[in-house]
């Protein structure tokens, strides 16, 4: 796999070609103290606690954590599409409240409009400001970018749940967004088209600079994407407690890495050991 | 059936096509859709010149045949047990009876007056209450404030059988077309409120939640969103609407009228013109089933376009 990884990266990107706009400016996001509990009474079940973190602009950041830890609640408070129950997202010198227009968010399923084509769904990220003429070519090259302009008239249940999740971050990636959340965006891939929208990914992030939260299963995905990984899991000794940051790791050199390298496997490993997963 | 050889429509060409996606980011995408090949198409699943018996019955003539044969053989019954004389004429006359009386109604000028007033009331009837029902529905399914204010009164209001509003209509807007139409309004405005706020209701909170993040809000989101998904079930309201509007109107016409179908039915009653009931009768099934078939169209495109 590491071989195809590698003769599969495109040589250090052409910014102009994963271009899809010329404003974008990428936007810090700080959680402070962010705590959030499902339910009331007895069955209230506190999912995240004690979040404080800074991600800086233009930064990737992954975030790993075992089903059912929180990360998918994280990355909807961080968008306003839900309220934490103590502390606070800030995005920018902003708090975020509601929903937020900075903010394009790739979600765990396509979650498409069954009734639009793939080009009218990825229309729908178009930020309000863009005119019909510079949105219809950018959802044109976007389109192209995820490998669907053949499909641009395809309805989402006429096209593979692969096809749909990438239609679906293409929709995302529409909005130029400040911060760009993306939820397991590469989950139904299979290991080849992964790659490739990996490296769009970080293509489309060199040529406009936006800052990405990124949830993964694959530690290698994050490895390769970050410039940090957090771990999202339970504090030993704290069990009942819900998730924390259990864990934060800078990952050296620039992009695009040797998926080889010795240093990555190390990490690689450890990071394993912190999900749980033993000798590897 | 014929999309077979299409490819636009068909699962198994989709996987070449995609050979030049990624051109733009100089990464080689062949297999990108190998990987995940679509469901196959269903309306490919027919034999293409095989002849198979849901075949035949796909088809609109033979449906329409085959519709047909039941009220043949009924009007044959019908035809045979008066000529064998197990009726009077006057409990049910034969066919041709029927068939004169038509006849002599068309030459009087009667005929097309009584359908016509009676569709114009039922049409009119029909778009005012499915309007009202539908924005009275989105309203009570979408907003909970909504909800909670109106959602007991207009089920009360449900409560109340059919006729019991006749008097009261006719008190306060006399015999005239205001108090059928009325009635008639009433009649359409509950299955399509009920359906519509029911379904808005239960509309897949991700998608909503999607629309949400990507900036959509109030009118725009109930229009991108939230209508398209219910379609399908508006429709179903629609249809047992119109169905409710041609029980209205006839409850209507029984009452108070001096003209319509449901005049037509009183008045022979009272005349003992039983051929002109039997006409009546079989005008209403004929002209419902008309109007249903032709909602029944839209709602094929409506479900085709938008579920
Ligand atoms: N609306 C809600 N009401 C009650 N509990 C919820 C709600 N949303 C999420 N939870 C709970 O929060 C926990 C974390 O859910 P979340 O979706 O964030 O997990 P996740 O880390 O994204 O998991 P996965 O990797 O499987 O996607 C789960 O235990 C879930 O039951
Ligand atoms: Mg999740």
């Amino acid at each position: 796999m590491t071989a195809v990884a590698a003769s599969a990266r495109p040589s250090a990107s052409a910014p102009s070609a994963a271009r899809t706009s010329d404003l974008s400016s990428a936007l810090p996001v700080s959680f402070r103290g962010l705590r959030r509990t499902f339910g009331t009474g007895g069955s209230a079940h506190t999912v995240l606690r004690d979040i404080d973190f800074d991600v800086r602009e233009g930064e990737v950041l992954a975030i790993l954590g075992p089903s059912g830890c929180g990360k998918s609640t994280l990355l909807r408070a961080t968008a306003g599409l839900d309220a934490p129950s103590a502390g606070s997202v800030n995005i920018g010198t902003t708090p975020v409240q509601g929903i937020d227009p900075r903010c394009a968010f790739a979600f765990q399923e396509p979650r498409l409009l069954p009734w639009h084509t793939l080009q009218a769904n990825i229309a729908i990220g178009l930020p309000k400001s863009s005119s019909a003429k510079t949105g219809k070519a950018k959802v044109a090259r976007l389109l192209e970018l995820v490998g669907l302009d053949k499909f641009a008239k395809h309805r989402p249940r006429e096209v593979s749940g692969g096809m749909a999740q990438r239609a679906s971050l293409a929709r995302a990636l529409a909005r130029n967004p400040g911060v760009l959340l993306l939820d397991e965006p590469f989950g139904a891939l299979d290991a080849l088209t992964r790659i490739k929208m990996q490296d769009l990914l970080l293509e489309i992030h060199a040529a406009e600079p936006t800052t990405v939260l990124l949830v993964t299963h694959d530690v290698d995905e994050a490895l390769q994407l970050a410039d940090r990984i957090v771990v999202l899991g339970k504090e030993p000794g704290r069990e009942g407690d819900g998730a924390t940051i259990v864990r934060t790791v800078v990952v050296p050199d620039e992009r695009p890495r040797d998926r080889g390298s010795a240093e990555l496997a190390r990490m690689r490993s450890s990071l394993l050991e912190s999900l749980g997963v033993e000798g590897h | 059936m014929t999309q077979l050889g299409n490819p636009d429509l068909t699962g198994n060409s989709v996987t070449p096509t995609s050979a030049h996606g990624l051109k733009a980011t100089g990464v080689d995408v062949t297999t990108a859709g190998a990987a995940q090949p679509p469901a196959p198409d269903q309306g490919g699943s027919t034999p293409a010149n095989g002849w198979s018996p849901a075949g035949v019955l796909e088809k609109g003539w033979a449906r329409l045949l085959l519709g047909l044969l039941l009220p043949a053989a009924l009007i044959g019954a019908w035809q045979w047990s008066t000529s064998a004389g197990l009726f009077s004429v006057v409990q049910l006359p034969p066919p041709a009876m029927v068939f004169e009386a038509a006849a002599d109604l068309i030459q009087r000028g009667e005929l097309g007056q009584h359908v016509a007033i009676s569709t114009q009331r039922v049409l009119i009837g029909f778009a005012f209450g499915a309007g009202l029902g539908l924005a009275f529905g989105a309203l009570v399914g979408l907003s909970r404030v909504a909800d909670v204010l109106l959602a007991p009164t207009i089920g009360a209001l449900r409560a109340v059988p059919s006729l019991a509003w006749v008097p009261l209509l006719i008190l306060w807007m006399k015999i005239g077309e205001d108090s059928k139409v009325t009635l008639i309004m009433i009649g359409a405005f509950f299955p399509v409120f009920t359906t519509v706020s029911l379904a808005l209701r239960h509309v897949d909170k991700n998608l909503v939640e999607a629309g949400r993040a990507f900036g959509l809000k109030g009118l725009k989101l109930l229009t991108t969103v939230q209508l398209p998904a219910v379609v399908p079930s508006v429709f179903s309201g629609l249809r047992l609407a119109l169905a409710q509007a041609w029980l209205f109107l006839v409850a209507a016409e029984l009452i108070a009228s001096s003209m319509g179908l449901g005049f037509l039915l009183t008045d022979s009653q009272n005349n003992g013109r039983t051929d002109r009931l039997l006409l009546a009768i079989v005008l209403l099934a004929v002209i419902g089933k008309i109007t249903d078939a032709l909602l029944g169209v839209a709602e094929k495109w409506a479900v085709k376009r938008w579920a």
